[in-house]
């Protein structure tokens, strides 16, 4: 092949850099059954943890008795909170700078709680014996209520810390308050509200749902008492932060601990945190000397493991009588079930929810978030969003609805007349956010085109016509969601885990040939890093991404990094990805001057090579130069072609997105049809096309999920109910909808290729948009706000009290 | 989850089958497609001692017409009902209840006869088999015995199966010519239980309805079989003034329990759309 | 529970086992044979992403007793590709067309829509959506999986079509 001769377009898509749709190099094993999740694991001498569970969702544990299970042949070990306390590891610390039980010792705070955790030579030997404990309880009133926490009289949950009077975000007004927290201008919202025009004020709950990706949570720890290390493979979103967790709850230093996250079976905020399963399997292969493997059960993951949302947000909205929004009050309670597991940056016990004002130019806003524990299974993860940023898009999603519902304005001119302009940005928030970029109203617009938005509302008009008339028993709703994230967290300035700032990381090393490896501090659970950083670097060196090997999840090799979730990849390690290839480039082009024999000023760089300026047919192609670094690197250059980068973003980036759905409700069964579904998001630059639009339809598939009928309910005592795949609303594909997505390029100024990150934007959309169609199918009957989830029987329901029902 | 430990018998003949569970009459258990067993097995919900797998009987297995009526094996699968050559035109319904059950794994391996042996209320199968007055052949080892479906549903999970016994086939009288049927359920999603079903067995005589049988899933601890609406129903033109009067006797005798699929309310009134909704479709069907 | 003797074949090779009674299926190729591509997801026999194809049939692996599979035949996602390595269809569809990302439920969908394309050879996309309703995804929200087992279909129903020609 002769470099010279190819034209620019062939040696471009050599490279299949940004804004290729490239295949995914992840598929080749994964469509032959050859990747390797956790549970593929096989070590010798490897033994399997199960665990005895609480049937209770509140009670005193008077005895624990596994002698029977002890007895059981296979059984090598039983271990309760009394074998846990000596190594201090019966309580561990969470993210949230609360402490959880390891294994209930006194008392149990939720159903199926941790008891003891048996571990023998086979799984079925350990299922066998899990049953074989003996619990003797005292049952309590449980508190299942958030909204009862704090009553004089509530039971009091959490005895190990009844008499503290501040927790880890301040004072704490109620045993079983965890915090409040405040942001805002509070005197100028309330007098904003006292000269309003108009106000609206909704209590909008959004449940508690589980990001329940497909494969649970799981891990094999593997203690080697000779060399005092320990390994631990596991289903970590943030294997870092679980190295770093496990060195200190444990005291091995944290170079003799390996934490590996080999192929993970969807995350969704599931696997960031710290579970007991992973705790007590190193506690066992500690004790036993042997590795030690725990998988999770779907109805354990469901109901134990990292819940999210459970917010109950009472949004008031002052406005004009044009509709001009004047100031946002929102009051929110949390329900954080047993123990504060929240996995949000340390600062942030309300995540980033204070980016409720939304897509609008609020001059004012304050919020309140009281945080409490109930009965519940602790969590507070962040489902395929950043952090709480889906229950702020919903709040004020649902808020500006109900605003012109009142005022009689359409939803879609509401926000146009609120909406921040693009000459606004940089943008700075009522509650203190920088927006980086915007251009909502050409998004906006452009989606109302792209459905025929004037058309389906003259049908609308029409079909309520007809039922009135009692000519159909069908209802039809349009629903609006205009979306902003905050994504790529974060600045150090602001976000830590731990006390560890949110940086996140890349190293590249080219070898002598020209081929690459390359390791980030992130973790992909099916976002198809290995693709994507590929790609990046592919336009970054002009190296093509097939020569570009992607390795992330070993905490041994990668560079240190905080994970992936909150859509950060992209922004943060995308980001030191660039950076770290810059820092190659500037060394490349030394290398390139060097070997043209002309200053390195008189160089440029052109897709795939240097060339000397003026001259294209003189250059170097960064296959020669790698080979230069190893083989004559210049006098006074070091051989060696690599870099490494840790990324602290400047600012977080700010996608937005305008989502459109059509939905027929048909009132006699509460059944909703979605009709139609128009997403168009905007992530800035672009890198995979493929990927983004495989992101969107996932993500707009869980929020379906979520706003037509996920939700862990308890019942009065705190039985978890519905936590197996029988009740909980997984749609099939029969159920999903059809999916139209769309796109505007709002480049983010910051970020050195201005990608934004978009894993979670169709979530934080999504579930607004569908909840929106509902209550605007049910609007003209009278209705303002019909809570989550939209199920057929609450539908049902729904019309049953406006007074549909026949 | 992991199922309890048991012994795993396989027969080869009825009579082997038969003289296992005399040996086991209180600890022995059939398992046939175990798309219900064995996930209450996972649970331990079920924990049988010894599991006789019917899978390995031929005679168990198949479609045949005898006379005026179909007999179906009770270990024919819910794929062979909806892929057999003669019944989907002979006894459409059958089919399309078969359908409406799980997906396409589980139809591959559930029975007939286990969906109507199991006594779930849940299952789609018994209401049908009531709705078109089956019969159940049973053996055990005091003899062979028939028990009408109508007969056979006493609570839930409590049927007219004696321990030890077998159901062997399911006699289903043929079709009336130019008859109307329809099985609506509706469901929350693909894989789940009615929230509410309704099979409906019609013929009509100039203009108005001459037979009429009603089946009713998932509404009560047993399926049921809706006698008051489908008697009144005879000899009136179907129209919606006389579904809607069958949805109202539907009503007053369901019984559901309140779950994830709605509280008890609004399943008794699903109970009156499926059925009027059934009515219509079978109606429907004889016209087109 | 005693172990008993247990013979099948799987991905064409005869095997020769020893099982308890209540070993899962799932469990039995995982844990004993090492095929570790279809997965469990669920437990309750909702998700299909324990799906093998036995005596041409789609079952879910993880509601079946390993001493159920006496005598039978089964293929995994391990057995598909031909033996030279050329990848079926589906697989080839599955990464064209963008039908996966985690890979969790991947083996299994694959499996079911090969029985499925044996069902019926030219799906129409309301038919492959009704033909995977056993199967659940997290991640991709099934539109591409119906694109990629529309892909694979209309690749077999053109080789087949050049093998009748020929
Ligand atoms: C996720 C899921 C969803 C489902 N959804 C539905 C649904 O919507 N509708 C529905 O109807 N079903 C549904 N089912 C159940 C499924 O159809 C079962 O296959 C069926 O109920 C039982 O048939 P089986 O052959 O699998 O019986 P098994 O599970 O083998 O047996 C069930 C019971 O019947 C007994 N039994 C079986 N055969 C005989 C016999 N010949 N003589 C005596 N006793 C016998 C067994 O001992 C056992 O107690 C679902 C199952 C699952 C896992
Ligand atoms: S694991 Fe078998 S269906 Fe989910
Ligand atoms: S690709 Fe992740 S579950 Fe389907």
């Amino acid at each position: 092949m002769n470099e010279m001769s190819e034209t620019r377009e062939v040696r471009e898509a050599r490279l299949q850099g940004l804004g290729c749709k490239r295949k995914r190099v992840e598929d080749v094993r994964f469509t032959q059954g050859k990747g390797k999740y956790v549970d593929d694991l096989k070590l010798p001498g490897m033994l399997y943890g199960d665990f005895h569970r609480s049937p209770y969702g509140h009670a005193r544990i008077k005895r624990i008795d596994t002698s029977k299970a002890k007895a059981v042949p296979g059984v090598l070990a039983v271990l309760t909170a009394e074998d846990l306390k000596p190594l201090k590891l019966d309580w561990m610390p969470t993210l949230a700078g609360d402490v959880q039980a390891v294994l209930a010792g006194d008392k149990v705070l939720f159903q199926n709680q941790e008891i003891a955790f048996i571990v023998a030579t086979e799984r079925y030997i350990a299922a066998d014996a899990a049953d074989l404990v003996e619990v003797e309880y005292e049952a309590l009133p449980a508190l299942v209520d958030p909204f009862k926490a704090m009553a004089e009289d509530a039971p009091i949950l959490r005895e190990d810390i009844k008499d503290k009077t501040t927790g880890a975000h301040g004072e704490r007004k109620h045993p079983n308050h965890i915090f409040t927290w405040e942001i805002g201008d509070r005197e100028a919202t309330d007098l904003a509200f006292r000269e309003a025009e108009v106000t609206i004020k909704e209590l909008i709950s959004y449940q508690r749902v589980h990001p329940c990706p497909l494969e649970t949570c799981q891990s094999v720890a593997s203690f080697d008492k000779i060399k005092g290390e320990l390994t631990v493979w596991g289903t970590f979103q943030a294997p870092h932060v679980v190295r770093t967790v496990a060195a200190i709850l444990s005291g091995i230093p944290e170079h003799k601990i390996h934490v590996i996250a080999p192929d993970i079976g969807g995350g969704f905020g599931n696997k960031v945190g710290v579970y007991p399963g992973y705790v007590c399997a190193i506690v066992a292969s500690i004790v036993t000397g042997r590795p030690v493997k725990w998988v999770e059960d779907r109805i354990e993951n469901l109901s134990t493991t990292a819940f999210a949302r459970d917010y109950h947000m009472t949004a008031e909205i002052a406005a004009t009588r044009e509709g001009r929004v004047k100031a946002l009050r929102v009051h929110v309670l949390a329900d954080h079930g047993a123990f504060d597991a929240c996995a949000d940056p340390s600062k942030w016990p309300a995540g980033f929810f204070n980016i409720v004002t939304g897509s609008y130019d609020f001059p004012i806003a304050h919020v309140a978030v009281d945080g409490v524990y109930t009965n519940k299974a602790p969590g507070g993860v962040a489902y395929r969003c950043s952090f709480r940023v889906t229950e702020a898009a919903y709040c004020i999603e649902r808020a500006m609805d109900i605003l012109a519902h009142k005022l009689g304005i359409d939803p879609a001119e509401i926000r146009m007349r609120n909406f921040i302009r693009r000459e606004q940005f940089p943008y700075h928030s009522a509650l203190g956010w920088e927006y980086d970029s915007g251009d909502y109203h050409t998004a906006l617009q452009k989606a109302l085109d792209a459905v025929g938005y004037s058309a389906l509302r003259a049908e609308q008009t029409a079909r309520r016509e007809a039922f009135r008339r009692g000519e159909t028993r069908e209802i039809m709703g349009i629903g609006i969601a205009f979306f902003t994230e905050i994504v790529g967290a974060g600045p150090a300035k602001n976000c830590d885990i731990l006390g560890i700032a949110m940086f996140d990381s890349a190293e590249i090393r080219i070898h002598p040939t020209g081929a690459v490896i390359a390791r980030m501090g992130t973790k992909s659970q099916g976002q198809g890093h290995e693709t994507t950083y590929a790609q990046i670097i592919a336009s970054e060196l002009g190296i093509p991404a097939d020569d570009v090997m992607i390795e992330e999840g070993n905490t041994d090799t990668a560079p240190y990094g905080l994970g992936t979730y909150g859509s950060r990849s992209t922004p943060t390690a995308g980001a030191a990805t660039a950076m770290a290839c810059r820092k190659i480039k500037a060394k490349a082009q030394m290398i390139a001057a060097h070997l043209l024999e002309v200053h390195h000023d008189d160089v440029e760089f052109d897709i795939d090579r240097f060339r000397v300026k003026g001259m294209p047919e003189r250059f170097k192609t960064m296959k020669d130069i790698a080979w230069t670094a190893y083989s004559a690197p210049p006098p006074g250059l070091e051989p060696g072609l690599e870099a490494v980068n840790y990324y602290d973003p400047p600012n977080m980036t700010y996608p937005f997105g305008a989502y459109i759905c059509v939905m027929d409700i048909d009132v006699d069964t509460g059944v909703a049809k979605i009709r139609r579904f128009y997403a168009l998001d905007d992530c800035g630059t672009r890198i995979n096309p493929m990927i983004i639009e495989g992101q969107v339809h996932g993500g707009l598939t869980e929020a379906f999920a979520i706003a037509m009928g996920q939700e862990i309910a308890y019942d009065e005592i705190g039985n978890v109910k519905g936590a197996s795949f029988l009740d909980f609303f997984l749609p099939t594909a029969v159920e999903t909808p059809k999916w139209e997505t769309d796109f505007t390029v709002t480049p983010s100024p910051h970020h050195p290729i201005g990608a934004k990150g978009v894993g979670e934007s169709p979530n934080v959309g999504g579930v607004p948009a569908f909840s929106n169609a509902v209550n605007d199918a049910f609007a003209f009957l009278g209705a303002t706000h019909i809570q989550m989830p939209h199920d057929a029987w609450r539908l049902w329901q729904a019309a049953e009290a406006l007074g549909a029902q026949g | 989850m992991i199922p309890g430990p048991f012994a795993y018998h396989r027969p080869q003949s009825l009579a082997e089958a038969v003289a296992l569970f005399a040996a086991h009459p209180e600890d022995g258990r059939a398992l046939a497609g175990g798309h219900s067993l064995i996930p209450m097995m996972k649970l331990r919900l079920a924990t049988p001692e010894h599991l006789i797998d019917l899978g390995g009987i031929a005679a168990l297995k198949g479609i045949r017409r005898e006379g005026e009526t179909w007999v179906i094996g009770a270990t024919t699968t819910q794929a062979a009902l909806i892929g057999h050559e003669a019944l989907p035109a002979g006894l459409p319904i059958i089919g399309e209840t078969a359908r409406q059950i799980a997906d396409p794994q589980i139809r591959y391996c559930g029975t007939l006869g286990g969906n109507v042996a199991n006594g779930d209320p849940g299952n789609d199968m018994p209401a049908l088999m009531m709705c078109l007055d089956a019969v159940y052949h049973l053996a055990g080892a005091k003899g062979e015995r028939r028990v009408k479906a109508r007969d056979f549903y006493l609570g839930a999970y409590v049927t007219a199966l004696a321990a030890g016994e077998i159901l062997t086939a399911i006699q289903i009288p043929a079709a009336p010519p130019g008859h109307g049927h329809a099985y609506e359920k509706l469901k929350r999603k693909i894989g789940d239980y009615a929230t509410a079903a309704a099979a409906v067995m019609l013929t009509l005589e100039a203009g108005r309805i001459a037979t009429c049988a009603i089946g009713l899933t998932n509404l009560a601890p047993t399926p049921l079989l809706a006698e008051a609406a489908a008697a009144m129903l005879i000899g009136e033109t179907p129209d919606e003034r006389a579904f809607a009067a069958a949805a109202r006797a539907v009503e007053a005798i369901v019984a559901p329990t309140a779950d994830g699929r709605g509280p008890v309310e609004y399943r008794t009134k699903m109970a009156g759309v499926m059925t009027r909704r059934a009515l219509a479709r079978a109606v429907a069907r004889i016209g087109a | 529970m005693k172990k008993i003797p247990l013979s099948l074949t799987v991905n064409g090779d005869p095997v020769e086992a020893l099982v308890e009674p209540r070993t899962l299926l799932i469990h039995f190729l995982r844990e004993q044979l090492d095929l570790t591509g279809a997965h469990i997801g669920c437990d309750t026999t909702h998700c299909g992403a324990c799906t093998v194809d036995l005596d041409g049939r789609s079952v879910k692996s993880c509601t079946l007793f390993a001493v159920q599979a006496e005598g039978a035949a089964i293929r995994t996602i391990e057995g598909l590709a031909a033996a030279d390595g050329t990848l079926h269809p589906l697989q080839e569809g599955f990464r064209e067309m963008h039908g996966l990302q985690c890979g969790f439920c991947t083996p299994g969908m694959i499996m079911r829509a090969y029985r499925l394309l044996q069902e019926i050879p030219n799906p129409s996309e309301d038919e492959i959506r009704a033909g995977i309703a056993g199967n659940l995804c997290r991640c991709t929200g099934y539109q591409n999986i119906v694109r990629a087992i529309a892909f694979a279909a209309a690749r077999l129903n053109g080789e087949n079509l050049e093998e009748a020609a020929a």
